[in-house]
């Protein structure tokens, strides 16, 4: 908090690190052997914090994210990990969206999610949304590493610039591979500066708001909900991918209509 | 080798059945987002620069040689959709077909047997590139290419466009078709080293979407 703070103050960077600050936060979750998890790995530095909070099922462990800055700024690396070993159940949230701002740093800011989940263990990853501000910069990466009997409901939303405002610049890229394959590879790149077209008819055409729900569970290897449109507009649509797993995609003119498409899918994939 | 070969391969008359697919400008289309020359152009410009990158690095990377079974692999995670994978099978078994007659080759013959519904049509192509003695880039450049010639085609069809017009947003267009074809075949050489998670995964979400609500239609004018 205090190298943050110094840079505020000052306004110069007077970090140890040549540029931006580098964050990170570390969950590994594993079955405690009497029906529950525990969380064995629970650290986090920079501008993270972790907090285990009440579960709603009892064989699951909860944990929120709290970003105790802003950020992340230009210059910025975030890097979070998360990993459910055997026999766990672990659900993982924020307690806010994440506000990718400009900084005085120069050059974009990272986000690194990696997360991994063994045989027979769930996890949920269900952050609050990633919101792109106008005149930031940010490379997000998430990779998951699923063993054959995993389970995962993964979400991400992303929105393109506080209300009114033109995004940033935001490149977002989502690998999940399953039994050391690669089951879904996506990239958006958007805002200023993106290769063309990521506004028009085939991309985004001015939506503002856009989101992905994978859910992988067993069972799908044999018997895949059939792929479907989700709204009458022809924003949402649920799809079987490659493998035992789904992947919703929708787009929407603000965060809270794609949460409540999101949500929607959730249930009926339930 | 004979570069002629690659006006053969990039022919809109190659009998490989691209003409029955419209690239997504069908759905676009009928979701008033395509209205004429400059809807068009936008759509072309959107889809090139993600799945036509993903496309194009993927017979680059085929033309050098990457191994097409894992090709495929990456084919099928970076296309979500059923309903285009689908149609990327379908056309990559027609393409298999007129290849295999066109230029005989051991390694056609091997990937048609261990595909027998068809293999991902970037990942046959760039192997039918390879058979008729071309490069990754004359690869990329008929996949990227074809993947905005197709919308362009269709929509003449759809809207009643001048054709002109459409010619007119290809043209415009090849300036950036050149650059997505050179990241495609740095991407390719990467991925010789790096394997397939080092090709591009751009993706496009309206047509993604506008796929499966496609595939739906009692009554369409293109398979996709």
């Amino acid at each position: 908090m205090g190298a943050r703070a110094a840079r505020r103050v000052d306004g110069v960077t007077v970090t140890g690190a040549p540029a931006g600050v580098r964050s990170s936060a570390r969950i590994a979750a594993r079955g405690d052997g009497r029906g529950g998890t525990a969380l064995p790995v629970l650290e986090s530095e920079g501008s993270f914090a972790l907090r285990r909070t009440r579960a709603v099922a009892a064989a699951e462990a909860r944990v929120m994210l709290v970003g105790a800055m802003s950020g992340p700024l230009g210059g910025d690396h975030f890097t979070v990990e998360a990993h459910a070993d055997e026999g766990a159940r672990l659900h993982v949230g924020s307690v806010a969206a994440t506000l990718a701002l400009p900084g005085q740093a120069k050059g974009e800011a990272r986000y690194d999610v990696r997360l991994t989940v063994a045989d027979g263990a769930r996890l949920d990853w269900l952050p609050e949304q990633l919101i792109s501000a106008g005149g930031s910069e940010l490379r997000v990466t998430t990779r998951a590493d699923l063993a054959p009997g995993a389970r995962l409901v993964l979400r991400e939303e992303q929105v393109l610039g506080r209300t009114g405002e033109e995004p940033g610049r935001l490149t977002s890229r989502l690998t999940v591979h399953h039994a050391g394959r690669p089951l879904l590879d996506q990239e958006l790149a958007c805002g200023p500066g993106a290769p063309g077209g990521w506004d028009g008819p085939a991309v985004l055409a001015g939506h503002r708001a856009l989101g992905q729900l994978v859910v992988v569970r067993p069972e799908f290897g044999t018997d895949r909900p059939a792929a479907a449109v989700l709204d009458e507009a022809g924003t949402a649509a649920l799809t079987p991918l490659a493998g035992p797993a789904v992947l919703v995609t929708a787009v929407a003119p603000d965060a809270l209509r794609l949460r409540r498409t999101l949500d929607a899918a959730l249930l009926r994939l339930a | 080798m004979t570069r002629a070969a690659l006006l053969v391969l990039a022919d809109g008359r190659f009998p490989a059945g691209g003409h029955a697919h419209s690239g997504g400008a069908e759905a676009a289309v009928k979701a008033g987002r395509i209205t004429g020359a400059a809807g068009l152009e936008e759509f072309c410009r959107g889809r090139l620069h993600t799945s036509g990158a993903v496309s194009a690095a993927l017979a680059a990377a085929a033309a050098l040689g990457v191994d097409p079974v894992a090709l495929d692999g990456a084919a099928d995670a970076r296309t979500p959709s059923a309903a285009l994978r689908v149609a990327a099978r379908k056309l990559g078994r027609q393409l298999m077909r007129a290849a295999r007659t066109t230029w005989p080759h051991p390694e056609l013959d091997a990937l048609a047997r261990q595909f027998p519904k068809g293999a991902h049509q970037p990942v046959v192509l760039g192997l039918a590139a390879r058979a008729a003695g071309l490069g990754p880039e004359d690869a990329a450049y008929c996949s990227a290419y074809e993947g905005v010639s197709g919308p362009a085609t269709a929509v003449v069809r759809l809207l009643s466009l001048d054709p002109f017009d459409a010619t007119g947003v290809l043209a415009r267009l090849a300036p950036e078709v050149d650059l997505v074809v050179r990241d495609a075949v740095d991407a390719a050489r990467r991925a010789v080293d790096l394997g397939v998670d080092a090709l591009p995964a751009g993706s496009a979400p309206l047509l993604e979407i506008g796929a499966e609500a496609h595939a739906a239609w009692p009554v369409r004018l293109f398979a996709s």
